[in-house]
């Protein structure tokens, strides 16, 4: 297992392999926000937590196809299903990949931007507290998204289509808990639903993208 | 004599030949008494006006969708669990008579909204929950839409409805944390039908009743077309191979 | 016809666009019978044909 993380780190970062893309795409849409609503700080401040869940969300998405469809097309897909480790484990540690590559640069690079959009100060930690949190959910259900959609030719467009309204209740509590924070209330209760919901699905979704997964390989 | 004869394609389509005409006919005589009724015979409310005559087809419309979304989700599992094809079929069958029922909740909700609420459109939960009820059933329908194999297809939906029934109710408790409700005043208690008199309340039951029947009606027809589909696709890979 | 007061716009148009929506899903639930119907039938006629 930790092989196979190796392995697709290693896939990822090199050339092509897609990292770096969605923090870029990360970094174009922040900027393009203060462009479309126009640069008064004020009304950037307000509307800074949301922007920066929304830009993440959009740039994890970004990478999601990538998760199992190489190895989809070169083959190696069918031999970890028949490897002596559970698909399930495979799907997590996929997963996790992309969460390495996408999920925590994201994380890391929000509270530079963050600076861009004037957000108030109480609301850097929570910022990255929250996406810290929220970010696995946003890979794991992504991995199932991607795992329903693997044998389809076209199936980006129809991944973004399945994945976006299950991101909906992550986004709501990632955004709330960072809104709540810069504006100095308690955030324990949207943090702890948000770490709920990710827990949740890292225990669970695996084993739905696997049964996805042997639907599509049959 | 049990539920699962009907899982047989040919039994499920004899049976459902001789009840569709009767359900027909009932579908048109409650809706067309329960429409007519609420249109021309009740009397305007106090605070709405004749806005009131609305929620024959909004609140009906509104309960289909989910009802519709339910009976998708049993179908899936009853499909995962014991591998009947018409039971795949049927849920793909409901999809789209759900979409419409969701569209026209929404639709119906924001004309009544405008001039009770001011606004054709607010992020009030209930009306935020059905919006993502509605993507959910666009996501479903393409992902049916997009894959070949018909029981590949039927597989993946059905966990699609499983994971996507989860985050649709885990979305509505958000929505309701989210925005607590704008709106949860003595407006939306219309919706409840405890606070809604006899007058508006009986003709109401005739509508909830005739959309139930025209669901049924739709779905059973959808059906129908889908075995037979099924039939046509089996039909002409067995040309093409021999 | 009875009067809807200053409301009518917004309950004719909520009946006008849900009957139009209804008889919409209605039109492609039977033509897309009817069509899958014809096919089929066309199928099953040319299979016994060759026995």
């Amino acid at each position: 297992m930790i092989a196979l993380l190796k392995r697709d780190l290693s896939l990822s970062i090199r050339a092509g392999g897609g990292f770096g893309l969605g923090l870029a795409f990360f970094l174009i849409v922040t900027i393009l926000v203060p462009f479309g609503v126009g640069p008064q700080s004020d009304t950037l401040r307000l509307i800074a937590p949301g922007i920066l869940w929304v830009g993440a969300l959009l740039a994890c998405l970004l990478s999601l196809d990538r998760i199992f469809a190489l190895d989809y097309e070169d083959g190696s897909l069918d031999l970890l299903a028949t490897a002596p480790i559970p698909l399930e484990a495979v799907v997590a540690m996929k997963a996790l990949a992309h969460w390495v590559t996408t999920g925590l640069p994201l994380t890391l690079a929000a509270p530079v931007l963050a600076v861009l959009l004037n957000l108030q100060g109480a609301g850097f930690g929570w910022l990255v507290l929250s996406l810290l949190l929220g970010t696995p959910a946003l890979s794991m259900i992504g991995a199932f998204g991607a795992a329903l959609t693997v044998g389809l030719k076209r199936g980006g467009l129809l991944l973004s289509l399945l994945v976006l309204p299950l991101y909906v209740p992550t986004l709501i509590f990632g955004a709330e808990s960072v809104r709540r924070g810069a504006q100095g209330m308690a955030t324990t209760t949207p943090l702890l639903l948000l770490a709920g919901l990710t827990l949740a699905s890292v225990a669970l979704l695996p084993f739905a993208a696997a049964a996805a997964i042997r639907v599509n390989l049959r | 004599m049990s539920l699962w004869e009907y899982a047989n394609p040919q039994k499920f389509m004899r049976t459902s030949q001789m009840v569709l005409p009767v359900l027909t006919v009932l579908t048109v005589l409650c809706l067309t008494a329960g429409l007519l009724w609420g249109f021309f015979l009740t009397p305007e409310a106090v605070n709405f006006g004749s806005t009131v005559k609305i929620i024959y087809i909004h609140v009906p419309a509104a309960l289909m969708a989910i009802n519709a979304w339910l009976m998708m989700l049993v179908t899936s599992l009853i499909w995962l669990v014991r591998r009947h094809h018409v039971s795949a079929l049927a849920a793909r069958a409901a999809a789209p008579v759900g979409l419409t029922m969701t569209l026209i909740a929404l639709i119906t909700g924001a004309i009544w909204g405008q001039p009770m609420w001011g606004t054709y459109w607010a992020w009030d939960p209930r009306l935020t929950s059905f919006l993502i009820l509605f993507l959910f059933y666009l996501g479903y329908i393409a992902l049916w839409e997009a894959i070949e194999n018909p029981d590949a297809a039927a597989d993946l939906t059905s966990v699609l409805c499983l994971v996507g029934s989860v985050f649709a109710l885990l979305s509505r408790y958000a929505v309701n944390f989210w925005n607590q409700g704008l709106h949860q005043g003595a407006s939306l208690s219309l919706d409840k039908e405890e606070n809604v008199a006899d007058v508006f309340y009986l003709p109401l039951l005739v509508c909830i009743a005739g959309f139930v029947l025209l669901f049924i009606t739709l779905v059973l027809l959808r059906t129908r077309t889908e075995v037979r589909a099924r039939r046509v696709r089996a039909l002409i890979t067995r040309e093409r191979m021999a | 016809m009875i009067d809807l007061g200053k409301y009518a716009a917004a309950v004719l148009s909520s009946y006008g666009i849900t009957l139009l929506l209804l008889a919409g899903l209605i039109a492609l639930t039977l033509i897309r019978g009817a069509r899958v119907r014809r096919h089929l039938d066309q199928l099953e006629a040319r299979r016994t044909r060759n026995g």
